[in-house]
């Protein structure tokens, strides 16, 4: 893994392909994202060809990669390959529209994926929205062959905000916990891996008890809590060369660590003599300052995008409720006051909205609330779903889901799921095993 | 095992009777005692017999009691948990070079980061115990593993009442 930043320097930039047009003026495909439940969109992505029209095994990769992306987050419905007229076709020619008209293909994506003489791939899509003739956006891409995948996320990404108008979420990283072993003997370990489940790694052996991964804003780093040497402390875990190192040096625990946006913060908290407090460390300076002072547990903070607000979990008010402090640490109101237990409050990336775990009459819930703590809705529920995270643009949220256990330490399964903010479309993210404590990645600089 | 137990507590309930007879007031021995406050003593396995050493894990599980239970999401102390504690306060005084680490747990129906703190608590309430009768907080650390240690398996209540923890053992890591 070391030296991988350097290269995706070789990714370069987008070249922005001359448009072809056709003449014919027609409302713009687009869709309305925010809406509840709408029929995904009938799209066709074919496999992209070589430079003479020629089949590409880089090019079926590339395009079975772009149409799985875009199938998972249920705006889009790839039509098998099997009901296309035309076949993969050439970008040098316009589409035969009629063709992808009469399967009912709204928008088409074709493209090419071969290697250049320098031994790098180069890639080039387009996408035409079928019913007015049009092409809506072309980009090519050079990068090494071994980088095929992440192209194909960006061309997802690229397809997304060309059609939705949001940004997208396909070129990101998972960091979760992979769990092996029967409860009592649970074996932990940090495991990275795409968005999609592919190029999954284990960053730690198993041989301490990790939790509670999360990212810095640079993909970089990873900040979650170790036991190493039976001592539950904070770690920073430095991707590039794969260095595991104590943040600070504490008298008591400290946990549920998470990075400011600018990333030249961690914000945790430190348990003494029996209370948890909220403190944030400058990582330049490593000097910590306590946010709170309360005898109630005071735990999980998150700072809001702008980095002003801080909102965290506390039984201060007699139970486990959300509250919102300024980053200074003064201010504090609570935010949370629906029944039930609050707990996990994340600040979404777009700053609208918090996500949070519930608990009420024994059922665990992911919802999502407003910084004011209104507007609550509840997304997804079972024995026990916990700690969302979000998509960098603020549309789905991912968790893990936990099944019940038999006395003889039978099932307990445990998957991480996503879903959207909508409260639909919920699906489970494939792992090698068991899984727990996601956090997503901003998309990959 | 049974009788060996058996003979402890009679061994403690007479060393209890007669400190208790010695502070009282200037009455002869051997009556008055009933409404005394029992003090728990704590009399070391005696060697050799079943290969419990004193001042082992297995010395306290066996004959003192290593754990306590909490309440859902409390951290009180039980009546029945000062009562184990009273005996691991004796058995500390018993073993003074011994250390121990208080151990703080926490069922599944709680999330993580939150159950961490809780199982702080828990082990904090079990540390301030012991030190407010007299065991040196020196002697005692404390660790928390929130729900990540469950004893009991099974997603029932049961099981949650077993996991709902405080363990002291011996020697040990934590802060």
């Amino acid at each position: 893994m070391a030296g991988n930043a350097s290269r995706w320097l070789c990714l370069l930039a987008a070249v922005l392909v001359a448009g072809l047009t056709a003449a014919t003026a027609r409302a713009e495909l687009r869709i309305d994202i925010t809406k509840g439940v709408s029929e995904p969109i009938p799209l066709a992505v074919t496999d992209m060809v070589g430079p003479n029209g020629e089949p590409s095994d880089y090019g079926a990769d590339i395009s079975r990669v772009i149409a799985a992306d875009l199938e998972r987050s249920g705006l889009f419905k790839p039509i098998d390959n099997k009901a296309f007229i035309q076949k993969a076709g050439d970008i040098k020619t316009l589409p035969r529209f009629g063709d992808w008209r009469v399967i009912n293909a709204q928008a088409l994506v074709q493209g090419r994926a071969h290697l250049v003489t320098d031994g790098r791939l180069r890639v080039e899509f387009r996408l035409w929205d079928v019913f007015a003739e049009q092409q809506m956006v072309g980009l090519a891409y050079y990068t090494i062959p071994d980088n095929w995948r992440r192209v194909a996320h960006i061309i997802a990404d690229a397809i997304y905000k060309r059609l939705t108008g949001e940004s997208g979420y396909f070129d990101t990283r998972i960091v979760y916990i992979s769990e092996s072993g029967p409860p009592n003997r649970r074996v932990k370990r940090l495991a990275i891996m795409d968005q999609d489940g592919a190029n999954h790694r284990f960053l730690t052996d198993g041989s301490a008890l990790v939790l509670t991964p999360r990212f810095s804003p640079t993909l970089q780093e990873i900040t979650y809590l170790s036991y190493y040497g039976n001592l539950p402390r904070v770690y920073i875990f430095n991707i590039d060369t794969g260095r595991q190192e104590i943040l600070g040096d504490f008298p008591g625990m400290t946990f549920s660590p998470r990075f400011s946006p600018d990333g030249k913060k961690v914000i945790m908290s430190m348990a003494k003599d029996g209370n948890s407090e909220i403190y944030v460390m400058d990582l330049q300076t490593r000097i910590a300052k306590q946010l709170t002072r309360h005898s109630g547990i005071d735990t999980s903070p998150s700072y809001s995008p702008d980095s002003q607000r801080v909102v965290f979990n506390s039984d201060r008010g007699g139970s486990q409720q959300l509250y919102v402090m300024d980053a200074d640490g003064r201010g504090v109101r609570r935010i949370s006051y629906n029944k039930g237990r609050y707990a996990t409050p994340v600040w979404s990336p777009r700053g609208d909205l918090i996500a949070f775990t519930k608990i009420l009459k024994g059922t665990f819930y992911i919802g999502v609330m407003r910084p004011d703590g209104s507007g609550e809705r509840l997304l997804a529920k079972d024995f026990l779903v916990e700690a969302p995270t979000w998509s960098p643009n603020g549309r789905v949220l991912m968790f893990f889901r936990q099944g019940r256990t038999t006395a003889d330490g039978k099932g307990g399964k445990s998957r991480l799921w996503t879903i959207d903010l909508t409260g639909h479309n919920e699906r489970e993210i494939i792992t090698p095993v068991d899984a727990s404590d996601p956090a997503w990645s901003p998309l990959i600089p | 095992m049974r009788i060996k137990i058996l003979g402890i507590l009679a061994a403690v309930a007479l060393v209890s009777a007669c400190e208790t007879a010695s502070e009282g007031s200037g009455k002869s021995s051997g009556s008055g005692v009933a409404n005394a406050k029992p003090v728990e003593v704590y009399s070391p396995p005696l060697g050799g017999s079943a290969g419990v050493r004193a001042g082992s894990q297995e010395d306290l599980v066996v004959n003192v009691g290593d754990r306590v239970f909490f309440g859902f999401d409390q951290f009180n102390l039980t009546n029945d948990a000062r009562q184990t504690l009273d005996k691991q306060v004796a058995w500390l005084k018993g073993n003074p070079s011994v250390t121990v680490t208080i151990e703080g747990h926490a069922d599944e129906r709680g999330t993580r980061e939150y159950n961490l703190a809780l199982g702080e608590r828990r082990a904090n309430a079990v540390k301030d115990y012991l030190a407010a009768m007299g065991v040196n907080p020196a002697r005692v650390k404390t660790i928390s593993y929130g729900k990540e240690k469950p004893v009991a398996l099974g997603s029932n209540e049961a099981a949650w009442r077993q996991n709902r923890r405080s363990v002291t053992t011996v020697g040990g890591a934590g802060s």
